[in-house]
């Protein structure tokens, strides 16, 4: 019996979780996850809070399983994970803003999406008035030769807000501290008490780049819950959408890198090759970014013959152009300059933080959610998950580049094999809990949720890959030139509204 | 990439023609024609983008209208780094209470006179994120808005309709 299994014996399990086991633990058990974390047999995939619980979803490496627990807070407080385990830093940081819980003796205290500016505390807790917060303090830095530079929350760029402070030594960055939070909508929140088709919509509009993801996750989520299943065409159509989503966002970031390294040629062309992505999506689907089109039980459009005809055509026309501006981008020896060993994250942070997508791929951490938990129909596609050791924004680009390969094959591949047979299915009212990972361009997306007897949302969590990928982002910059900070963002493109909420 | 800057000149161009306004909101706005605004501006606007809030899918809409199929700037409008340098925001999103006074201040640091846009669904009301706690619900909740276009995103062509409209026949200020 390993630690996992010991974990879990040890609670109450709750038989309406799935397909996860989940397991209502006391403090001792949730101790020993916490320094199972530390030690590294298990990654942290979530952590968030209910009314009177916490919850932490943990994934085994060895044996590919994953759980959740579950620690009762009757008195508002639970021990802290971050303390052992700084991944959980933010996440317990957010517990306290959102449900006014006190992680105990957590390495860090500040707020952290809540500005003072609700107008309420613990809004999906114990809610009380806003009363005024002290203004934000960043961490300290001392030094004679220092200088801080402030940027955001309005950026120069077409860009979403948050801030970054960075200490500098001359033109080397000592330190940088992220302030998030600036777009915090209320998603959990406004998902208490929705059904499960305005459910499906907020998921949607969580970060626009992934909304395919998130509605694949949240339907599985659901349908998990509800314990049905989605015709076999709708799991090949989500997929089919998964990876044009996918290749769009690689195209443009793969142009967007380059171009913060003035670059233009390749931001050109990649555009180009993104714009034509999207264009067949709303030709297949009617939507360029695939918004709404899946939803639990199945997907709402179907694809035609003229819709797997452009995107043939598409394939042929990406398979065509790319490589040729892939050779550009490795023949260019004053890009190569700006990419090779830059904002070098090492695989020992990578595994400590569970990174995943490129960030983790590209710095040896070989985890992909389509392969670790093979969800239809990923179980029979065939692909490879390129890993690289190296951690650069190099490695992130070529990471993303085999990818756009990759992506290209599973299209071809479904549209081959694609089963005929209905769309989708209804999904009955009833309770349940759910859980769902799927891999969305920028890495794993967690959804869990527990309906009610009336088939409504009670409560939903939403984790994006970013979570566990923003604090890296202040870890690889260090020690490296201010202008290269936009190679460093963009070659990590985390998300602020999914991490925002 | 000698052989792609060749191509790039023997190709004909991939930029489309420009497109027609057709939407009655717009051709309501070139009703209220105001010759001495028009001349102020030449013929070119300077647009902030300002993100309150949004998902990033207007975003990456606004984005594509600079590729080479909407190639934006050949209309004399270009995005720029600061609101000191705009004549037009372009505001993102159901405006987040924690946004709220970055928006203010972006608006306040824009030299008059200035217009401002709100794209997307959930600027004009808050869309699917109206009624939380953490949403002031609509850009015209914090600073008056002169246009407004919709989409959840908008495609970069009904962006492009807006902004072309708006050039031509900016609202006197």
């Amino acid at each position: 019996m390993n630690a996992f299994d010991t974990l879990l014996a040890n609670g109450l399990a709750v038989a309406e979780h799935r397909p996860w086991p989940r397991a209502i633990v006391d403090e001792d058990a949730w101790r020993s996850a916490t320094a199972a974390l530390r030690e590294g047999v298990l990654s942290l995939l979530g952590l968030w809070g209910e009314h009177d619980a916490v919850h932490m979803a943990v994934y085994d490496t060895q044996t590919r399983g994953a759980a959740v627990l579950t620690l009762p807070c009757p008195n508002g407080a639970f021990p802290s994970v971050a303390l052992s385990h700084p991944p959980a830093i933010r996440l317990e940081r957010t517990i306290a803003d959102l449900f006014g819980f006190v992680p105990l003796d957590a390495p860090d205290s500040r707020p952290w999406l809540d500005h003072g500016r609700w107008d309420v505390r613990h809004p999906l807790g114990a809610t009380s008035p806003e009363t005024t917060h002290a203004p934000y303090a960043f961490l300290a830095n001392e030094g004679e030769a220092l200088h801080q530079i402030p940027v955001g929350p309005v950026h120069a760029g077409i860009i979403e807000p948050g801030h970054f402070r960075f200490t500098a030594n001359g033109e080397i960055v000592v330190r940088l501290e992220e302030r998030l939070g600036y777009v915090h909508k209320g998603i959990e929140g406004l998902m208490c008490g929705a059904d499960i088709a305005r459910g499906a919509k907020l998921a949607g509009r969580t970060s626009g780049d992934s909304t395919v993801a998130y509605t694949i996750a949240f339907a599985r989520a659901v349908e998990a819950a509800t314990q049905s299943e989605a015709p076999a065409r709708a799991h090949y159509l989500r997929a089919l959408m998964a990876e044009i989503e996918r290749l769009a966002n690689h195209l443009g970031d793969v142009g967007a890198i380059c171009n913060d390294a003035s670059f233009a040629i390749m931001h050109a062309h990649c555009s180009v090759l993104r714009e034509r992505v999207l264009r067949a999506a709303d030709l297949c689907f009617g939507h360029r970014l695939m918004r709404d089109c899946v939803v639990p039980g199945g997907v709402t459009v179907d694809l035609d013959a003229t819709g797997a005809n452009a995107l043939r055509e598409l394939i042929k026309d990406v398979r065509h152009q790319f490589p040729q501006l892939v050779s550009l981008y490795d023949q260019t020896a004053s890009l190569q300059d700006r990419t090779v060993t830059t904002g070098t994250l090492k695989p020992e942070l990578a595994r400590q933080f569970g990174a995943g997508g490129y960030v983790g791929r590209a710095s040896g951490r070989d985890f992909d959610a389509r392969r670790a938990f093979a969800y239809p129909p990923y179980d029979v596609l065939t692909f490879d998950v390129p890993v690289l050791q190296e951690g650069d924004v190099n490695a992130r680009v070529w990471i993303r580049i085999r990818e756009i390969e990759q992506s290209l094959s599973l299209i071809e591949q479904i549209l081959a094999t694609l089963p005929s047979g209905s769309t989708q299915t209804d999904i009955p009212l009833r309770a349940g809990e759910g859980v769902a990972l799927v891999e969305a361009f920028r890495g794993d997306v967690l959804v869990w949720l527990r309906l009610d007897e009336s088939g409504r949302i009670a409560r939903c969590h939403l984790r994006d890959a970013s979570w566990f990928q923003w604090p890296l982002l202040e870890g690889v910059i260090e020690g490296n030139i201010v202008a290269d900070f936009p190679l460093c963002n963009k070659s990590f493109n985390c998300s602020y509204s999914g991490h925002d909420l | 990439m000698r052989r792609l800057i060749l191509q790039g000149l023997t190709r004909k161009p991939l930029t489309e023609a420009r497109p027609a306004a057709d939407d009655p909101e717009l051709l309501a706005l070139s009703a209220r024609l105001d010759a001495a605004a028009k001349k102020r501006l030449g013929r070119s606007l300077s647009i902030r983008e300002v993100d309150a809030g949004s998902c990033n899918g207007c975003e990456l809409e606004i984005h594509a209208l600079q590729n080479a199929f909407y190639d934006l700037e050949r209309f004399g409008l270009r995005f720029v780094a600061s609101p000191r340098h705009a004549d037009v925001l372009f505001v993102t999103g159901p405006v987040t209470k924690n946004m709220r006074e970055a928006l203010e201040r972006t608006y306040t640091a824009t030299p008059s006179p200035k217009w401002v846009v709100a794209v997307g669904d959930c600027a004009l009301d808050g869309g699917m994120f109206a009624g939380s706690y953490a949403v002031v619900g609509g850009v015209s909740a914090v600073v008056p808005v002169d246009l407004h276009i919709k989409g959840c995103p908008p495609k970069p062509i009904a962006l492009l309709k807006g902004l072309l409209a708006l050039m031509e026949n900016p609202i006197a200020k």
